[in-house]
């Protein structure tokens, strides 16, 4: 007979898991449609009374922003500039009726290939906090979305938090998305993009992410090692060539054939980087 | 079970001792009885379900119950204070922001909560807060317009007296505002079994079942497992009297992948918890009939053993001598138009029940035609049509979708069989697989002109793809080559058309069977001759627009109502203009390209070639209370209103004067389908005949001359006529069935006569005719569209309600933008609203409509029919505006971003 768990105190809800696998809820936006006439059998672990879990604090060297932090959270919490980007794509999430429950934590663990937050979040050099009863540990977000649907957390483990850096000062980050419509569309491709200005106006560090084009958003090495440098302008997206995508293994479906996803992905890139240098 | 869960609806305090993980829509609904919340998908995608948790939007199917303990939720039921409407539901109601009402609540609930915070949002503001509802109805724009100006402040109520011609706020739109109106999920006996179908996952397959013994066994909550076996009466149902193709439950065999094979009944929790791959279905898949394709391959496989070559039905219009055209021609252009499957996407998942009364059946249920349901249940459970009663519900959007039946054959075998009211409820994927779309097709067409430009033969063939079941393919393979020529002097025509069988869901009636694909190829033809002939696309087609006295391709001469040159001079002004501003933004450089283009349309109102009657009763009651006894069936355009207007103004009467009874075939008289634009035509003027008639009546009673005054008062009507004064005592009078002492009848069929072997006759008593314009703006490099602006000429007789016309106008637009930009049903793929598109806020451009009123005599006071033509010159426009912008023409349908930019890397225009 199935179970439903809400505990309130996190170290509840880590014993819970340790005790056996049970299906994490937090805002419902990915586990609800994935039940659309079922009635099924299954312990769920609600995450969503946990205090702890929700909110964004600054640290020492960046933000944390708790797992079940929702969309609006971030549109209405008071941060700098660097996270714009994660603005932009937070307006992208679904409605505002998903953008109110949806939950960061919860958008990586699904991980869709067409998760809205995971290049975004990606641009920023997150990191993502897995907990379990012994303790806690971080992983780049890099190397926690393993696959379609498919992330490096262990059933017994709890993702309880992403940690964000704090960039440098003047950092820009933008977010495009590319959908048939404009509201409630999953995107044809994302790009995600950060630049943090280096010496005498140039490119110091530069970050960029393509989501929707291959099962699990890509950072794009190559580009970034040639953006980093150069000097900043309306033209610096010029520096953006088809072969620094080489390597995506673009998504060929109903929504955009392979080819042109790499064309588009290549444009919105090139859009990303002109915006943010101008 | 855990312990109650306690939190405050709409301020009232509720504890619910419930499976902490339900959806707070079953919560709600079910265990609380608020079903002014809806369920259009059950995933996030529609916001229908939209409500507020303490002050927030939220869908409430992806919220479980637990997660509300301790909080304010406000549901569309807590809006109006005292009984009082709030601002927002007296403002859809005066802006006509609400048609079938089924989006209505999570509209309100986004706005009340936008409003909360903002009280003079921007348009903009707006689409971004109910960006998560997805309407099918308005367009939107009346949404928006509502919202923006809810807060105005006082406004005049409406009077009420909504004479003909008047833009009188629909008269059943308060139960729509308060979530007060049932549809077809909302209401149900208690003690209603569930009904689930068991739906082949192969387009086609043999089966065979094994017992049923041990799943009883296992699911005790399991009343019946329903087969082909069950069904009392013929297990077969369909449009055509003489085409009854589709099974009840599939017997032996299927014929496409969400074709129904058993029928589940039980508890709810049974039912869904119940897997298909429990059931001892054995099959053996066998290769299906694909595409039209193989369907028309020599030795193809056969869709049904009856049809040896696939084809369900041809159609043919023949007029002149075609061939002697095109070898004179001086101009010659060809076009291919391929379109695919095109679904209704109503917010409104089929939902009903069923129930057994005495040696009755009752179907309580969403449709678009009670009189047919009628007879197919009646065919069905093996019953007379007298012993079956339809009750049509709240209809959430049809479109056509809900002219054919669904859940109403199972639900009736269910009930008859078992003894016991039995609902069931689509799910939003259940809704997609197995019920019809707009039939995909593939045409090619040509067009021949002499030296002076004038278009001298029209040739074209359009084979439509049917589907596993015939529904309303021969009403496509008819209609398309009467209006495959558009609505111009083409001179010679031959137009052909097939439908054609596939082992592919079954297409039917999607507004306009068949004529919005049929104009997306006249008009890529028009708009190529005139490229060719160096002639402006707009004078170019008034040159040749259907005017009064002309002759069409069927051979009929257009006395009346032809106004179509009207509709495009009301366009000249804005395209000259939109067509000067492209070309200057276009000379600035860059990605983005600017272009607009038109779309005519003409369309045939009401049956093909066939009688399509209504009838409409009006009665006095003893107590002085005129009731409209309308079997016209309202799923959102208005007919409510449209029926009670015409008829007041028939009787001398204020709209508000006139109760309605509608839909229910015990208490009122057929007046046909909701379907084919004919209800405003056809049972518009049956109301008229029958509100005529009620006068008459009295008139006769009081012996009194036809020019005399007639003032209904309570329990009395006073008859004035030449300085003499005669009341009638309605209490002394005689009751009918109904109450009423007095009943006026009216009925209208349109004239129309056979149509001969070449298509020759007069199919349709009057035509409807429009022309639309479309500016967008094309991003070269992604292959976007955007269509920023569509100004709407329609010549609809005489608008009996403006802001109705106007809001079917609106709708039909959107519904033109999606077929042309997004919309594109993948069987087995497309399963839901967030992987099929329809426009949402942000897509749906500012409209303006310019209303023709070429009047009809036919028609009431001069009306003829507005909801198809909306939708056909739309998708056209904008083609031919992107064609304008890029230089390229899209020849399929939709344009996709990834479409468009393969052509325009083809034509070496990408930039």
């Amino acid at each position: 007979m199935a179970s439903y768990e809400r505990p309130t105190e996190l170290d509840h809800a880590l014993r819970l898991l340790a005790e056996r696998s049970r299906v994490v809820l937090a805002g419902g936006t990915d586990h609800f449609p994935a039940r659309v006439g079922t009635a099924v059998d299954e312990d769920v672990l609600d995450v969503s009374a946990i205090a702890g879990l929700r909110g964004i604090v600054a640290t020492r060297d960046g933000w944390c922003i708790g797992a079940t932090t929702t969309w609006t959270d971030v549109l209405e919490a008071d941060l700098p500039a660097q996270f714009d980007g994660l603005r932009q794509a937070a307006r992208e999430v679904g409605g505002v009726q998903v953008q109110n429950r949806g939950t960061l934590g919860g958008n990586l663990c699904n991980a869709s290939p067409a998760a809205d937050g995971i290049p975004a979040l990606m641009a920023l050099d997150a990191e993502v906090e897995l907990r379990d009863a012994k303790g806690a540990l971080r992983v780049p977000l890099d190397n926690f979305v393993l696959g379609n649907r498919r992330t490096a957390r262990r059933p017994d483990q709890l993702v309880t938090a992403i940690h964000v850096p704090r960039l440098a000062e003047g950092t820009r980050t933008t977010f495009l998305k590319l959908g048939a419509r404009r509201y409630l569309v999953i995107s044809i491709v994302m790009v995600a993009a950060t630049l943090e200005p280096g010496a005498g106006g140039t490119v110091g560090r530069a970050r960029v992410a393509i989501g929707a084009c291959s099962p699990v958003a890509r950072r794009l090495g190559a580009l970034e090692a040639v953006l980093a440098g150069r000097p900043m302008g309306p033209d610096l997206g010029a520096a953006a060539e088809a072969l620094h995508l080489a390597d995506l293994a673009t998504i060929d479906d109903v929504r955009g054939s392979a080819a042109y996803r790499r064309e588009a992905a290549l444009i919105l890139v090139r859009r990303a980087l002109d915006r943010l240098a101008a | 079970m855990t312990a109650p869960i306690r939190f405050h609806v709409n301020d009232r305090p509720v504890a619910l001792a419930v499976p902490p993980a339900r959806r707070l829509t079953r919560a709600l609904r079910d265990d609380l009885g608020l079903t002014g919340t809806k369920v259009g998908c059950d995933a996030g995608d529609c916001g229908a379900c939209t409500v507020l948790v303490n002050g927030r939007q939220v869908c409430a199917c992806l919220t479980p119950v637990a997660q509300v303990a301790g909080a304010r939720v406000t549901t569309v039921e807590g809006l109006a204070a005292n009984g009082a409407l709030a601002p927002l539901q007296a403002a859809i109601q005066r802006f006509g922001a609400a048609q079938c009402g089924i989006c209505t609540p999570g509209m309100l609930m986004a706005g009340a909560s936008l409003l909360a915070r903002n009280v003079r949002p921007s348009a903009a503001e707006v689409e971004d807060a109910l960006g998560g509802v997805l309407c099918r109805c308005t367009g939107y724009r009346a949404i928006v317009q509502a919202v923006m100006h809810a807060l105005d402040g006082a406004v005049a109520p409406a009077d009420g007296l909504g004479p003909v011609g008047t833009a009188l706020p629909r008269v059943d739109c308060h139960d729509k505002v308060t979530g007060r109106e049932a549809f077809g999920a909302d209401r149900a006996p208690a003690d209603a079994l569930w009904l689930r179908a068991v739906r082949s996952p192969h387009a086609r397959a043999r089966f065979a079942l094994g017992s049923f013994g041990a799943l009883h066994a296992r699911y005790p909550g399991l009343a019946r497992v329903l087969t082909a076996a069950d069904v009392p009466g013929a297990n077969s149902f369909g449009i055509y009297p003489h085409i009854k193709d589709q099974p009840v439950l599939a017997e032996g065999h299927v014929r496409f992948a969400g074709e129904a094979v058993v029928a589940l009944v039980g508890d709810l929790a049974t039912v869904e918890a119940i897997r298909d791959d429990e059931l001892p279905i054995a099959w053996t898949v066998e290769p299906p009939v694909a595409s039209v394709d193989e369907a028309l391959a020599p030795g193809a496989a056969l869709v049904h053993d009856g049809r040896a070559d696939n084809v369900l039905a041809r159609g043919r219009v023949a007029r002149g001598n075609v061939d002697a055209a095109f070898a004179a021609a001086a101009h010659v252009v060809e076009m291919t138009v391929a379109t695919g499957f095109v679904e209704h996407a109503y917010i409104e998942p089929e939902a009903g029940y069923a129930r057994r009364v005495g040696n009755r059946i009752e179907v309580v249920a969403c449709t678009q035609t009670p009189y047919m349901d009628r007879d197919e249940i009646a065919r069905v459970v093996g019953l007379g049509p007298e012993a079956v009663r339809i009750v049509p519900t709240g209809t959430g959007g049809g479109f056509g979708g809900k002219l054919d039946i669904s859940v109403q054959p199972l639900v009736a075998v269910a009930a008859w069989v078992l003894g016991r009211p039995v609902r069931c409820t689509y799910t939003r994927p259940e809704s997609m697989a197995s019920t019809t779309k707009r039939h995909p097709s593939r045409i090619t067409a040509r067009l021949a002109a002499d030296g002076a430009g004038r278009i001298t033969g029209f040739a074209f063939h359009g084979d439509f793809e049917t589907g596993a079941y015939a529904s309303w393919g021969p009403t496509v393979a008819d209609r398309v080559p009467i209006h495959a020529c558009g609505p111009y002097r083409m001179g010679a025509v031959r137009a052909t058309s097939a439908a054609v069988y596939t082992n592919r869901t079954p297409a039917g009636a999607f507004r306009g069977f068949g004529v919005p694909q049929a104009a997306l190829a006249h008009e890529a033809l028009m708009d190529a001759l005139a490229a060719r002939l160096a002639r402006d696309p707009l004078a170019f087609r008034l040159d040749h627009a259907l005017r009064k006295g002309d002759v069409t391709a069927t051979g009929q001469r257009l006395d009346h109502s032809a106004g179509l040159a009207a509709c495009l001079e009301a366009l000249r002004e804005d395209w000259t203009r939109a067509r000067a501003d492209a070309q200057a933004f276009n000379g600035t450089g860059g990605a983005m390209r600017r272009g607009v283009g038109v779309g005519c349309m003409w369309y045939g109102i009401g049956n093909t070639s066939m009688s399509n009657p209504s009838t409409m009763r009006v009665g006095l009651s003893r107590e002085g209370g005129l009731t409209l006894y309308s079997g016209a069936l309202d799923v959102g355009q208005g007919s409510n209103t449209v029926m009670a207007q015409i008829c007041a103004e028939a009787l001398g009467v204020p709209v508000v004067a006139l109760a309605l009874v509608t839909g229910d075939t015990d208490r009122t008289a057929d007046a046909g389908k909701t379907s084919a634009s004919r209800q405003t035509f056809v049972s518009g003027k049956a109301a008229e005949l029958a509100g005529r008639d009620l006068r008459a009546r009295i008139l006769r009673h009081a012996n009194a001359g036809a020019s005399a005054l007639v003032e209904f008062g309570r329990g009395a009507v006073a008859v004035r006529d030449r300085g003499t004064a005669r009341t009638i005592d309605l209490r002394r009078l005689e009751t009918d069935i109904n109450g009423d002492v007095f009943v006026g009848e009216g009925r209208f069929d349109p004239p129309t006569t056979r149509l001969d072997a070449d298509g020759q006759g007069s199919p349709y008593a009057t035509y409807a005719f429009a022309a639309q314009m479309a500016e967008v703006e094309v991003d070269r490099a992604l292959g976007t569209v955007k269509v920023r602006r569509i100004v709407a000429a329609h010549d609809v007789g005489r608008a009996i309600n403006p802001l109705l016309v106007e809001g079917q106008i609106h709708g039909g637009i959107a519904q033109g933008l999606g077929l042309a930009l997004m919309e594109e049903f993948l069987p087995g793929r497309t399963t839901n609203l967030h992987d099929y598109l329809i426009p949402t806020f942000g897509d749906v451009p500012p409209i303006e409509v310019r209303l023709i009123e070429d009047p009809e005599p036919l028609g009431p006071f001069g009306a003829k029919g507005i909801g198809e033509p909306a939708l056909i010159p739309t998708a056209p426009a904008i083609l031919g505006a992107i064609e304008h912008a890029t230089g390229v023409r899209p020849a399929a349908v939709p344009v996709l971003p990834h479409r468009l930019h393969a052509l325009l890397r083809a034509a070496g225009k990408v930039r």
